[in-house]
């Protein structure tokens, strides 16, 4: 958009969706900040006015909230180093000419249409179930031990769900990424000397940098608010508690809204840390 | 060195063979030119000899050592492709210093061929951006810096000059010539175009659905076509191949004549008929003359300002001694 007429016209065609976008944000941001200087409490007396910063303070000073960021952090970190380094290797795969190549690509995709509940719930009873899952069937065929996967060995087990939810998408991104780069490119370095190793190292990753960022970036910003999967796996218990759950807790469970606010106003203080860190360390390659 | 031999070699992709058994041998120092139409397989030949396509049999020898299973590393060519290839994320000079890292040379060594390179190419100016912030121009002198830093055995050029605008490419042609002389190693060359094949080429290979028609110096393919496709192929503008009774009266199936061997006279000639377009180039006109009795259009060149235009009677006379004959498989006769 060069001239100055050109520029005025996007900024106008542009501004409804602006606007909608800043009302659907702003009315529940406001609300939460409204509510996380109130005591509210909805079954004891509703709201009973002015809290000042007695909920921050509770809220950090809880024993429960610095293992739920640090929890969030390790969900948030595996998921992402899980799906970056599956995704660009499944991605590298389909590329290949290979027999069915369609019907591979839908199936690789279909996680991504499951519901996180529904996909949670078949994890934690088709695969994880310690009597009856097959992994249990599994240990038991090769004579060792079933796990009990969600209370033993708890963040894996989550991180393996998420995982398995945000593969497909990660692998899209980056299979539309590893199919732009230009094959004369490779078939250079190949005259070149460069082994298959290099040809990665100095031409694929670097091609796929754009792409790895997008998909660190997007799945972040939902990964740090990820809910369903632990509700109906461990509900908080075993280490799972991320920073989003311990408010649902606070709300629902303790029927604290005061508490509760204070706690998602964290969560927002968070995610722009997290953002603002991961677009000094990738965003570079958005330019 | 840089000699390459070609065996027998064919070239299939699934049921379709693409190349028929094809022998040729390009010489050591030798500037050898690919020609001919689009999709007849130049590309594919130049890729074998590469080793960037497996070859469906025969043998590709290099320096007089069999190559056929070589992996295109280890073969000493260097390539230069047509839409250069340039590592994006790499500076101009990483670029070009790529192969000799993966040689695993010394650091020491690596900057001085770099500069060398640098300094050939007139690459110093802009050794240190990267190959997007770059003209077309300057990006294919990037890639011509990346193949022979290596110091190969034979370069190997794909269309290298498609992408760049008419001035550019007579440039670029010159400075790849006098690149040639300097270096005196071996070039192979892939193009369509028969000026490029005709101004560059030592030895030129004229090629047709796989199928090499005649291999020969520029001034033999122009003075004695093997058949008519070569005729019409070499040479700008094409030469005029005329069938029927005309070729009869000269026992021969098609007769041929290049527009530069017809001079128009002012009366009595051999031909006449009316001008169609007249093309001016200045030094040149060229004229395309209709109703002259033959089947054909007649395509003529004329030197200079000749005042004749659309729909005035022309008379041409073709010199005899230079009229090529065809038999009826289209091979010349002599
Ligand atoms: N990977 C491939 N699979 C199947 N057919 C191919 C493949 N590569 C080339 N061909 C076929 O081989 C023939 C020769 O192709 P090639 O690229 O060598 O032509 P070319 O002479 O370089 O043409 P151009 O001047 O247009 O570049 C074409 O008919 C093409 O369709
Ligand atoms: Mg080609």
């Amino acid at each position: 958009m060069a001239t100055k007429a050109s520029r005025s016209a996007a900024r106008l065609m542009m501004a409804p969706a602006v606007i909608l976008l800043l009302g659907w944000m702003l009315v529940p941001l406001i609300m939460t900040l409204w509510f996380s200087f109130r005591v509210y409490l909805p079954l004891r007396g509703g709201d009973q006015g002015w809290a000042g910063f007695d909920n921050y303070i509770r809220f950090v000073t809880s024993s429960a909230f610095w293992p739920s960021v640090q929890t969030t952090l390790i969900i948030v970190i595996g998921v992402l180093a899980i799906t970056v380094i599956f995704g660009i290797l499944i991605a590298l795969l389909l590329d290949q000419p290979i027999w069915g190549q369609g019907v591979v690509r839908i199936l690789v995709i279909a996680p991504f249409f499951v519901m996180p509940t529904v996909s949670a719930l078949v994890w934690k009873n088709m695969f994880m179930d310690p009597v009856n899952g097959l992994f249990s069937h599994l240990w038991r065929f090769f004579g060792a031990e079933p796990v009990s996967w969600l209370s033993d060995a708890s963040l894996p087990s989550i991180i393996m769900i998420v995982s398995w939810q945000w593969l497909p998408f990660a692998t899209l991104i980056l299979l539309t990424a590893v199919q732009s780069l230009d094959s004369e490119q490779l078939e250079a370095a190949e005259m070149d000397g460069a082994p298959w190793h290099k040809r990665f190292w100095f031409l694929v990753l670097p091609h796929l940098s754009r792409a790895i960022t997008i998909v660190i970036l997007i799945q972040t910003i939902f990964l740090l608010a990820i809910f369903a999967e632990i509700f109906v796996t461990t509900g908080g218990a075993f280490g799972t508690r991320t920073l989003s759950y311990l408010i649902f807790q606070r709300v629902l469970e303790s029927q604290n809204v005061g508490l509760g606010s204070a706690g998602g106003v964290y969560a927002i203080i968070l995610a722009n840390i997290v953002a603002i860190f991961l677009m000094r360390i990738v965003g570079k390659n958005l330019d | 060195m840089g000699q390459i031999e070609l065996k027998q070699v064919t070239k299939s992709f699934g049921d379709v063979q693409v190349i028929p058994p094809l022998d040729l041998t390009i010489h050591d120092g030798e500037f050898t030119v690919f020609v001919g139409p689009s999709g007849c397989g130049k590309s594919t030949l130049l890729r074998l000899i590469a080793g960037l396509e497996d070859i469906s049999s025969g043998h590709i020898e290099i320096d007089g050592k069999d190559a056929t299973d070589l992996v295109p590393a280890k073969r000493g060519l260097a390539m230069v492709f047509q839409s250069y290839a340039l590592y994006p994320h790499m500076s101009v000079r990483k670029n070009i210093a790529f192969p000799l890292r993966m040689a695993k040379m010394d650091p020491a060594e690596i900057d001085r061929r770099v500069n060398a390179a640098a300094e050939v190419l007139n690459l110093a100016d802009y050794i240190d951006r990267r190959p997007g912030q770059l003209s077309g121009g300057q990006r294919q002198r990037v890639a011509i810096g990346r193949a022979i830093v290596r110091e190969p055995s034979a370069f190997l050029f794909d269309e290298p000059l498609s992408n760049l605008d008419a001035a550019l490419r007579v440039g670029m042609r010159m400075e790849i010539s006098e690149l040639h002389k300097k270096l005196k190693t071996t070039m192979v060359y892939v193009t369509h175009d028969q000026v490029e094949a005709m101004t560059m080429a030592d030895k030129i290979v004229v090629l047709q659905a796989g199928v090499i028609e005649q291999v020969g110096s520029p001034l033999e393919l122009y003075r004695r076509p093997r058949n008519t496709f070569v005729a019409g192929f070499i040479g700008s503008p094409k030469m005029n191949l005329i069938g029927g009774e005309e070729a009869a009266k000269h026992d021969a199936a098609t007769i041929g004549i290049r527009p530069e061997h017809i001079d128009v006279v002012e009366s009595d000639g051999m031909w006449q008929g009316s001008v169609g377009v007249a093309e001016h180039l200045g030094s040149d006109t060229f004229f395309h003359i209709h109703n002259t009795g033959l089947t054909e259009t007649i395509t003529v060149r004329a030197i200079g300002d000749i005042n004749l235009t659309h729909g005035d009677t022309i008379h041409l006379n073709p010199r005899m001694h230079e009229l090529h004959r065809f038999d009826a498989q289209g091979l010349r006769i002599d």
